[in-house]
């Protein structure tokens, strides 16, 4: 199963575990299998438009990509949530 | 996936720059160059406060003077009713943010911000009329430090904002905006079982990108709905989105037109003129355009934050970090929004680090919004990771470098922030310090010193578009979205050129606006030579599938009878037919017409990261505290340097505005909250007068995620020299600056305190 790697700050939504193994073959489907395990990681990630937040990123294997939501995961994949970057 | 194995007949070949001979000939179309018939000529009021409400703006007398044509404030914004997010590109921000730091909406939040803007039939009338807007103001304290800012009892400037922490709102009334925080390992344990622990604060002053073309706009919007607006920009489709969000204008109705552009560095990404001067052209029917002064840009526009930086580091007795831990408040200005996450990103990126803690703080004070420069915040935290790693070193009698060199971070490891770096060079980086001439040589003076540094900027990806059409003559017109700033048309036109088979000189690269190419991100993120790049490549590869097409035509064929290699089309079963790429193009009109390639990218992978490295020879003046650099190099891994004099002038130009950072430019700020020093002459950016070269060495360790190779090099090299040059000093003096800019009192006052036993 994927692992997702939960941001500190949210850890009190999964009981203080900083990884969480979950299922999903896509972005979306990993939050909503998080959101079924610990309710409230999806709101807590994405806005009411079932997007991405505005501020947050999401890496699969170690690459950001804009294709949010629909980004496939793989079993073996690593979830990370991020803040969203800029550079100059 | 890298290409050709790095054989490259153009790849890493010096061409002179193709925009060169108009730059150096002064026929370079600026925005300052923008002339129309009937142009009305537009001045900003800016407020004298620091901090105040705006209580009432009277904009009858001005609207009275002869010659003026039309006034404009906030009120003629669209109405913000909510805090809405517009995405720039690089990242969000608030459209609510956006508009009220074009024009002030009801709180100015700086000296500089701008209230009101005029047009009028000449400057000096819009300029008269300027004077004659009356603003009522209610003076409110300012609040002009970050760690002031945080305290409980602060005066808030937006009243009803919260700290939001990872999508959580706290709830908590504050000036903190945002909270970061990222925990790898237990990092109180493993300091706990730390040989040597070392701890430092550090705080660094506003600086400005400091471009030498002030901010500009022209903007004509037609009695249809029609706007265009020329400017000068990092980017004419950012622009493009932010005027449609700030004016809440269709994109598909609004044309940017970028400009030559002189200088960004992060500072030219966000809008404010352009909605200015579109608002006055769309009340006056008229052209109006708009320049800044060097007084506004400094007051008026997005420097970067100064900052409060704390860094922890834990080592073993064997030299092995154990842990990190990093405190860091970055000002975002007026405005939320500053590039903290990317300190939180880079402050232990360097270094393999098995246990950390990271907090950053995103906080509003009463000074201009803050936006990037160049690997944002990256400067400011290698100042203090690079200072207590030497501090580390020395504790434990270790060589500074080899220190480094035993920690430094590699494929494989995991970030504090809990990501996993593929292929970097960051080890190379170090060793080509330690291999060079530099690093071998002798010190030549009395009171010099040696410092060094590394600092890591992670680079963006983002999307490109390019469009390539083939002449008959066999040279190719390209057309490509990314404003170039630092000889990024030669090094996008490398890359097709390359690919086809021609040489850099038969490619005609054009910087398209936002009607005539694809959309493109901005030129920021060191992404630009990688990513549009990239796109040139996959230009360069539609072009020769349909150059293809048209050899089999003219041979009678099968397409795949036609081989492509090293710049020859081959028929596969007759090796009389052949034929180079120009002589295929000059048959073109005979098989079908026009040939045009397109690319576009959006990678969501391989961006790959660059470090950068530097050697700082010093010399202090014990009378004066006056920092001398007596010789500097610099290292950055660049994957494959494209154009090899354009990768040096990014190494040497960031290394230059690392330099001033270190010893020279701040906001210098009376208790008001008024900046005394907005000229270039009491700004004091370092000139060719006050350093020695600047000695470039690139190393090339190849991104595995683009077809050559590439590394974004714009950004990195900026982080290290604060760092390189506090450890110099150091090396020189026996003291330890942790305090930017390390102007001469600061050092005077640092060798006194130790002359007292301090």
């Amino acid at each position: 199963m994927p692992m997702v790697w939960v941001p500190s700050l949210m850890q009190k939504l999964t009981d203080g575990q900083a990884h969480v193994e979950v299922e999903g073959e896509t972005v979306r489907q990993v939050i909503e299998n998080l959101d079924a395990a610990f309710p409230g990681f999806k709101a807590r990630v994405c806005d009411e438009n079932d997007r991405l937040r505005h501020d947050v990123a999401v890496a699969v294997d170690g690459e950001v990509s804009s294709e949010g939501m629909r980004r496939k995961v793989k079993p073996d994949s690593e979830v990370n949530f991020l803040p969203a970057l800029a550079g100059g | 996936m890298v290409d050709k194995n790095g054989n490259y007949k153009v790849i890493g070949t010096r061409p002179i720059r193709h925009d060169g001979t108009e730059k150096v000939t002064g026929q370079a179309i600026y925005g300052g160059d923008t002339r129309f018939p009937g142009m009305l000529y537009g001045h900003v009021l800016r407020s004298p406060h620091a901090h105040a409400r705006v209580k009432s703006i009277d904009t009858s007398k001005a609207e009275a003077l002869e010659g003026v044509r039309a006034v404009v404030t906030g009120a003629d914004f669209p109405p913000t009713t909510a805090d809405d997010m517009i995405d720039l590109g690089e990242g969000p921000t608030s459209l609510k943010s956006m508009r009220g730091n074009v024009l002030a909406l009801d709180k100015v939040f700086y000296k500089g911000h701008a209230v009101a803007g005029v047009a009028a039939i000449n400057a000096h009338i819009a300029d008269e009329a300027i004077a004659l807007i009356e603003v009522e103001y209610e003076v409110l304290p300012p609040v002009l430090d970050v760690r002031q800012a945080m305290e409980d009892n602060a005066t808030l400037l937006h009243e009803n904002m919260t700290t939001t922490a990872f999508g959580e709102d706290t709830g908590k009334k504050s000036n903190v905006s945002l909270h970061l925080n990222h925990v790898l390992g237990d990092p109180d344990a493993a300091f706990a079982s730390a040989a040597v622990v070392v701890e430092r604060e550090f705080t660094t002053a506003t600086v400005h990108q400091g471009y030498i073309e002030p901010q500009n706009a022209t903007a004509m919007w037609k009695t249809d709905g029609h706007l265009t607006v020329w400017t000068s920009t990092q980017g004419a489709f950012t622009t493009q989105k932010q005027l449609g969000a700030v004016l809440d204008h269709p994109i598909s109705k609004t044309k940017v037109v970028p400009q030559e552009i002189g200088g960004g560095f992060g500072g030219k990404i966000p809008v404010y003129l352009e909605p200015v001067a579109a608002l006055l052209s769309r009340k006056t029917n008229k052209p109006v355009k708009l320049i800044m002064t060097r007084a506004d840009v400094f007051e008026g526009t997005g420097p970067t934050p100064g900052s409060y930086v704390r860094v922890k580091l834990g080592a073993n007795k064997d030299g092995k970090l154990v842990a990190g831990e990093a405190y860091m408040a970055f000002e975002s200005g007026g405005y939320p929004g500053s590039p903290m996450p990317c300190g939180v990103m880079c402050v232990f990126g360097c270094y393999e680090i098995p246990n950390g803690r990271i907090d950053g703080f995103d906080v509003v004070v009463n000074k201009p919004r803050s936006f990037a420069y160049r690997a944002p915040c990256s400067t400011q935290v290698a100042l203090a990771t690079e200072t207590v790693m030497d501090e580390i070193a020395e504790q434990l009698g270790l060589d500074r470098l080899q220190f480094r060199l035993d920690n430094i971070a590699a494929e494989g490891t995991r970030r504090v922030d809990g990501m996993v770096y593929p292929r970097i060079g960051a080890r190379e980086t170090l060793e080509a310090i330690r291999d060079s001439e530099h690093w071998q040589a002798a010190l030549t003076g009395d009171n010099q010193g040696r410092g060094i540094s590394i600092g890591y900027w992670f680079n963006v990806g983002l999307k490109s578009a390019v469009t390539a059409s083939v002449n008959k003559d066999g040279t190719v017109n390209l057309v490509e979205g990314s404003t170039d700033i630092g000889g990024s048309r030669t090094s996008i036109a490398m890359q097709f050129a390359e690919v086809v088979g021609l040489a850099a000189e038969d490619i005609n690269p054009q910087v398209g606006d936002t009607s005539s190419i694809g959309y493109t991100d901005v030129t920021g993120g060191s992404r630009t030579t990688y990513a549009t790049g990239w796109a040139a490549y996959e230009a360069a590869h539609d072009v020769i599938r349909q150059m293809r097409e048209r050899a089999a035509k003219l041979w009678e064929c099968e397409d795949d009878q036609v081989e492509f290699d090293d710049g020859i089309f081959r028929h596969s079963g007759d090796a009389a037919k052949k034929y180079n790429f120009k002589e295929l193009a000059n048959e073109l009109d005979e098989t079908g017409g026009p040939v045009v390639g397109n690319g576009t990218v959006d990678p969501a992978s391989g961006v790959g990261g660059s470090f950068a490295a530097n050697i700082a020879d010093v010399e202090v003046d014990l009378e004066t505290g006056k920092v001398g650099i007596a010789r500097f190099t610099v290292v950055q891994d660049a994957g494959k340097a494209i154009h090899p004099s354009y990768v040096e002038g990014q190494m040497q130009g960031g290394s230059v505005q690392g330099i001033g950072w270190a010893l020279n430019e701040e906001y210098f700020y009376t208790d008001d909250g008024n900046m005394a020093n907005s000229t270039f002459l009491d700004y004091r950016i370092p000139t060719a007068l006050d350093l020695p070269m600047i000695e470039p060495i690139i190393v090339e360790v190849p991104n595995p995620g683009h077809p050559f190779g590439v590394r974004g090099v714009g950004e990195a090299n900026i982080a290290p020299p604060p760092a390189a040059i506090a450890n110099a000093i150091y090396q020189a003096v026996g003291v330890r600056l942790r305090e930017l800019p390390m102007r001469p009192e600061r050092v005077v006052a640092a060798l006194q305190a130790q002359a007292a036993g301090g």
